[in-house]
């Protein structure tokens, strides 16, 4: 199996790296839009900010590339939040493949509560076949100051100062706002039902 | 709901572990990547190496174990100690560690926490700070509790947030090996003056200073190390302990 990682200036690609190693699959880490458009299978990853991100992603064309994808698409963390309609951060246009609209977390000031929302929290709701197999209300590990609404594509929520979309599914498109790969051993089994999904 | 974290520390030279470690069936006490992965298996909650090495030429081995702690566990982690450029975080990072820490390179050119926030990212930079109780107020120490700064901790920890750390962890050199307790005020204080997560440090002797830190002191992490080495607390019965005192852990 063929998996690519795309590469890009909001990377932090060698965590999801390892753990596709240790199931024993080598990823392909590319920015060329031939190679993604050949993989089996794409996860969309990335650490770093909305907008300097998404400049990079048009000025590589890669924008495009992504939401053109047929193949099962797995964006993680800020690649979830680029897949989105909109994101506050930068004020910045997403690539539309969701409709939801991202935005920043009340601050500690008028919520009581820390930003970012960082370490184990719970999913709920969770629907479709990438949480197959899980304990209810798994734990899984966030880093994030910024949130997507829950809108038509949520598939599981959060609640965090408010309930937000953990993940999103739509067609080929499926997107995480936590790190499934660090999530310890829930986190993998979520990775190996994405890695096993066909179309 | 978000749980409280609980944080082994491995402390590293030339790539081992120093402290001696106490666990059935280890089969070598000295290889942090193995008591890495035993305290994952555990559910701690997050990992700390703290790299101890003096010389600067077998600092490469830290970038070569991070590698092989990346490649084995599949929880986030922190590496510190002796951190002062980019380029160093550059290879911490690129190697797969999550998250870096900065002490005493940060304190003497705090512009390192703006370079490190800007090219990396707020999330991943860890102020570590150690301090020491002097009349009324908290100093800072550097060189491991050696160096007083003279400086108070309240506005270096505020400059440093300022400066974009995004997450503390506290050491007070009062409590550290003394097994007799956190510094709960002093948590307590800096976790309501900062917006950034807070690990507190020093002076973990058993479950019960564990739940006074994550109430009274209002931590969002713990950290600890030879308790957990030599067994005299299990992560299990921690947890499961600051579960009945309606402490949200991840169990």
């Amino acid at each position: 199996m063929k998996i690519a990682i795309v590469q890009y200036n909001a990377g932090n690609t060698r965590s999801v790296q390892y753990a596709l190693q240790r199931f024993g699959i080598t990823p392909e880490i590319t920015a060329d839009p031939d190679r993604l458009r050949a993989a089996d299978k794409v996860i969309f990853p990335g650490v770093g900010e909305a907008s300097s991100a998404m400049k990079f992603l048009r000025e590589h064309q890669l924008d495009l590339v992504i939401k053109e994808l047929k193949q099962p698409v797995l964006g993680i963390c800020l690649g979830m939040q680029l897949m989105c309609r909109h994101s506050e951060e930068g004020n910045v246009k997403g690539l539309g493949i969701f409709s939801n609209s991202v935005k920043r977390f009340p601050s500690q000031e008028n919520s009581g509560f820390k930003v970012p929302h960082m370490g184990w929290n719970t999913l709920s709701s969770c629907q479709g076949r990438l949480f197959k197999g899980l304990p209810e209300a798994p734990f899984v590990y966030y880093v994030h100051s910024f949130y997507a609404e829950i809108g038509t594509s949520t598939v599981a929520t959060t609640d965090y100062i408010l309930p937000f979309s953990a993940a999103l599914y739509k067609d080929n498109f499926y997107a995480l706002q936590f790190h499934p790969e660090k999530s310890g051993v829930d986190g993998e089994l979520i990775m190996r039902n994405f890695l096993e999904l066909t179309i | 709901m978000l749980t409280k974290r609980i944080v082994p520390c491995l402390d590293i030279k030339d790539g081992r572990t120093v402290k001696g470690v106490n666990f059935v069936a280890l089969k070598d006490a000295g290889d942090p990547v193995e008591l890495a992965a035993r305290y994952a298996e555990q559910g701690a909650d997050e990992l700390v190496f703290l790299d101890i090495t003096a010389t600067h030429e077998k600092r490469k081995t830290l970038v070569h174990l991070v590698e092989q702690v990346a490649a084995a566990i599949n929880i986030p982690f922190t590496v510190g100690g002796g951190v002062s450029s980019i380029d160093d975080v550059q290879a911490l990072l690129s190697s797969g560690a999550d998250k870096i820490s900065v002490n005493s390179a940060a304190f003497k050119r705090p512009e390192l926490i703006n370079e490190l926030a800007g090219n990396f990212g707020s999330q991943c930079v860890v102020l570590a700070v150690d301090v020491k109780r002097e009349q009324d107020d908290w100093i800072v120490y550097l060189n491991g509790g050696r160096l007083s700064t003279g400086k108070s901790a309240i506005a270096w920890i505020q400059e440093a947030v300022d400066r974009g750390a995004g997450e503390l962890l506290l050491t007070s050199m009062d409590h550290d090996g003394t097994k007799s307790g956190f510094a709960v005020e002093f948590t307590a204080l800096i976790s309501e003056l900062v917006e950034v997560p807070v690990i507190a440090s020093g002076g973990a002797g058993n479950e019960t200073h564990f739940v006074e830190v994550f109430t009274r002191g209002k931590a969002d992490a713990a950290l600890a190390a030879g308790i957990f080495h030599y067994g005299e607390v299990t992560i299990p019965q921690l947890k499961s302990k600051l579960a009945q005192h309606q402490i949200p852990v991840r169990l």
